[in-house]
């Protein structure tokens, strides 16, 4: 058993629970400082030196040290944030920590070489408020990852943890939970965007003959290049077990079940450490909080099948059936897992829930557009300058979280498109950049908000060869089922392939459109449904490139292999040789101080020549 | 009595018990959907999308799989309308290429008219329809054999590929397998397409037909639902 310094202590009533707050936070207002050492990559590295660095300066009593989840800016991890002031230093590297001990925590100055350094107007930010990357965030869900220790329940109580729970149990009735989720307007953040109240109130209103309710938590994160509930499930366990109490209090539920990805070994343990913690102070269990109420929460593990994210799929593979969906023309509110009611939520849904119990339902529904409230968070990664989790509030444009947040494109590159929802997403071209971001204006672009995947491309992507990188995963990981998406998906790949390989027909265009209405209409379940997105839009909006690769065999953005060949600008090459040492094919030569040439029978387009250039000299033409 | 709900199928007004799935609704009143996966002996499954029809509701319509979708009060359904047919065909045509050898499915791509696959043959000899798979664990009580795989590479096998104690050699699987039933036999085909029975008798008399003629073979006659 990890964490957990204090002696357990089983809560009884909602006053030992404040009794507990109390303490806590009088723990924590003790020290002088605290250190939140955040990111999954090198953080635990950088935590065991200030450790062992504090204990050495006896300084352990006087700085609390936190080794929290992920804060959402990977650009520029691990990072060290130091509270109160919230100084900000990145990149951090364990040798730098002797440093900040000796002259920030001990002194009063700032390691300027550690501060973040804006790359829009060069100036060093100290505090992490003003840093673009978050000041134009609005991080409610994903703020507390933070400032806490995933591991330590004690530290979420402090933050305020729990009350709604309390305030769910003791103050108002299930009806009125479910009434105020229902006119907070919140939607699942998995990415259909089903009203999650109204769906509450199905499964709380369906028959159950046995009084057998279950709620499960979707965690089974599968797109390329999404980490959102990773990282909630990492940072902020309880607020995700604390949304799932709730709503199982409010349907009838005395049974929960997250299915998260077997890929996520620190999510499962910290999740685990949770529940253990959580059931030890009587938050999980019989008789929660004196309540009466009782529940509990099992852990499922999936085996990593992308389409075990729908929810069919999902409570098959619960069963220990086979993970393919089923027709749901029985919605799993009525007859869900083992045939009983079962609703099922995302991880960012619950994890909202705690915020609309505790703030009410009339300040999350100011936030948004008319049809989507409150936040989302995106994992904005690709070619843009400050990748990383982003939370932002529904009807931002597309643009502001590209420039505002993201802070451009890398290298001074032109935006191309970005891509959002996922590998059934859709590509949105940059002339539509200053679309709002929700639920129905994505739809009717051709992309989707699926669970918050956002990819950025600059003008070096190739849009064909990118909708078949999707349609080749989709492929992969359709379950086999249904002919469309089992059959479709493959000849969409081989049409793909074959335009990419130079050898596309007149008419595939038109045959990729049809098999795209094809999978849309007739598919089971929303894997293939939207499966064909990816090719749809880009085909709506690049359609010149298609037709530049089948009719001129001519790749524009330079990417597909076998429509381009590489040569040498003999007016910018100045002989230096380091392409013709580089190359693996020994495909370049030339005398020194000469320009050199490149022998496309032996050139296998690797691009290295290309990297290695300090003289922009090699062509791709 | 049981409780009844009525709804329209390509115009006619027609009543059936509560739970009665829109194909048997159909079927009960004479009008033929095809079908691949289903069979009124087993849990429909909807995978081979076959029997789509098409639910209007007010402005807006969608396709389902007939053999699963539950018929409901005042429900809109046609069954062959222009959008079906579109489908359909080229969800037939999917089928084709990968499994061209079915006289079931080569007498079907006859019937919708299909005069060319536009897809390069990948002959896997299986459309993964489940029927073996649901008859040998639901008829036969045995779940001998199961799916394997996702995607392009799912299969039918069993457990580790060796022949499990379950299976009592009943066969089943291989008499209700709609490519084992009865291969095509008509040799070259132009086109993915052998067009054979096509040319000798009328195949929409063969989906509907008991007796339809030699091909049945040894197996005697059955009706194709």
């Amino acid at each position: 058993m990890q964490g957990g310094q204090g002696k357990m202590v089983r809560l009884k009533s909602r006053d030992e629970l404040e009794q507990l707050r109390k303490e806590a936070k009088q723990k924590r207002a003790a020290f002088e400082f605290m250190v939140a050492v955040g990111c999954e990559h090198g953080a635990e590295r950088v935590s065991a030196v200030f450790k062992e660095e504090l204990q050495r300066r006896g300084l352990s009593k006087r700085i609390a040290l936190k080794t929290t989840g992920c804060h959402g800016f990977c650009e520029c991890g691990p990072l060290v944030v130091l509270h109160p002031e919230k100084i900000l230093y990145v990149r951090v590297k364990p040798d730098d920590v002797p440093e900040i001990v000796e002259k920030s925590l001990i002194g009063k100055e700032v390691v300027e070489r550690l501060l973040y350094v804006d790359p829009a107007t060069g100036k060093k930010i100290m505090r992490e408020d003003d840093v673009p990357f978050y000041k134009k965030q609005m991080r409610l869900v994903l703020g507390n990852n933070g400032l806490i220790d995933p591991t330590e329940i004690e530290d979420y109580i402090a933050i305020g943890g729990y009350s709604a729970l309390a305030k769910a149990l003791f103050e108002i009735t299930p009806e009125q939970i479910i009434d105020e989720v229902k006119r907070s307007g919140l939607r699942g953040r998995g990415g259909a965007g089903f009203p999650t109240g109204r769906k509450w109130e199905a499964c709380r209103n369906a028959p159950a003959p046995d009084g057998v309710r279950y709620v499960i938590c979707n965690a089974d994160e599968g797109d390329p290049g999404a980490y959102m509930d990773r990282s909630l499930l990492e940072g902020n366990p309880h607020s995700v077990i604390e949304g799932m109490i709730i709503g199982a209090f409010a349907i009838g539920a005395h049974q929960g079940f997250v299915y998260v990805r077997h890929e996520y070994p620190l999510a499962v343990k910290n999740l685990g450490i949770a529940l253990e913690q959580a059931r030890q102070y009587g938050l999980l269990g019989k008789d929660i909080l004196g309540s009466g109420f009782d529940f509990d929460i099992e852990i499922c593990r999936g085996g990593g099948a992308f389409v075990c994210g729908e929810s069919t799929a999902l409570i098959a593979s619960l069963e220990g059936k086979i993970g393919e969906p089923r027709p749901k023309h029985i919605h799993t509110t009525t007859s869900g897992l083992h045939g009983k009611p079962t609703n099922l939520n995302n991880v960012e849904t619950w994890a909202n829930v705690p915020l609309i119990i505790n703030r009410g339902a009339d300040w999350y529904s100011k936030i948004g557009t008319a049809t989507s409230k409150g936040t989302k968070i995106f994992s904005l990664v690709g070619k843009v300058n400050n990748t990383g989790l982003v939370e932002v509030p529904m009807g931002i444009t597309l643009r502001e979280i590209v420039y505002g947040i993201g802070g451009g494109l890398r290298d001074g590159k032109r935006l191309k498109a970005v891509q959002t929802g996922g590998p059934s997403g859709g590509c949105i071209p940059a002339s539509l950049l200053d679309t709002q971001v929700d639920f129905e204006k994505l739809t009717e672009i051709g992309s989707m908000m699926g669970s918050g995947g956002m990819i950025v491309m600059d003008e070096d992507t190739c849009m064909v060869d990118l909708a078949r990188y999707f349609v080749k995963f989709l492929t992969e990981e359709s379950c086999g089922k249904c002919t469309p998406c089992r059959e479709g998906l493959d000849r969409m790949l081989d049409i793909l392939t074959r335009i990419v390989e130079g050898k596309g027909r007149d008419g595939d265009i038109e045959l990729l459109e049809e098999l795209g209405v094809v999978l849309k209409e007739a598919s089971l379940c929303g894997l293939g449904k939207t499966a064909a997105n990816p090719v749809l839009s880009t085909i709506r909006y690049f359609r010149d490139e298609y037709e530049a690769h089948i009719k001129d065999k001519r790749c524009p953005a330079g990417v597909c292999r076998a429509l381009i060949t590489f040569s040498i600008d003999e007016e910018k090459c100045t002989g230096c040789g380091a392409c013709a040492k580089a190359c693996p094919q020994n495909a370049i030569t030339g005398a020194k101080k000469q320009p050199h040439k490149i022998d496309t029978d032996k050139c296998i387009k690797c691009g290295i020549c290309r990297t290695v250039c300090k003289f922009d000299a090699i062509k791709v033409v | 009595m049981e409780n009844m709900v009525e709804l329209t199928i390509d115009g006619i007004k027609t009543r059936v018990p509560e739970g009665t799935t829109v194909l048997e609704a159909a079927r009960n009143i004479g009008i033929v959907i095809p079908t691949l996966c289903y069979h009124p002996g087993l849990t429909p499954y909807g995978a081979c999308r076959v029997c789509l029809v098409e639910v209007v509701r007010g402005s807006s319509s969608r396709l389902e799989a007939s053999c699963t979708l539950p018929a409901q009060n005042g429900m809109v359904v046609y069954t062959n309308s222009e959008k079906v047919q579109k489908i359909r065909k080229v969800v037939v045509e999917l089928l084709l290429a990968s499994c061209p050898n079915s006289k079931k499915l080569q007498d079907l791509a006859a019937s919708l008219g299909i005069n060319k696959v536009r897809f390069e043959i990948k002959d896997r000899n299986c459309i993964l329809c489940g029927l073996c798979v649901r008859y040998c664990k639901e008829q036969m009580q045995s779940g001998g054999i199961g799916f394997v795989g996702r995607g392009t590479a799912r299969r039918v096998g069993t457990a580790f590929d060796v022949t499990p104690e379950e299976c009592r050699n009943c066969g089943g699987c291989e008499w209700i397998c709609p490519v084992c039933e009865r291969a095509c036999t008509a040799g070259n085909l132009v086109n993915g397409l052998c067009g054979g029975c096509q040319n000798l008798m009328p195949v929409e008399t063969c989906l509907i037909c008991i007796k339809c003629s030699e091909s049945v073979g040894p197996k005697g006659h059955k009706t194709f639902w």
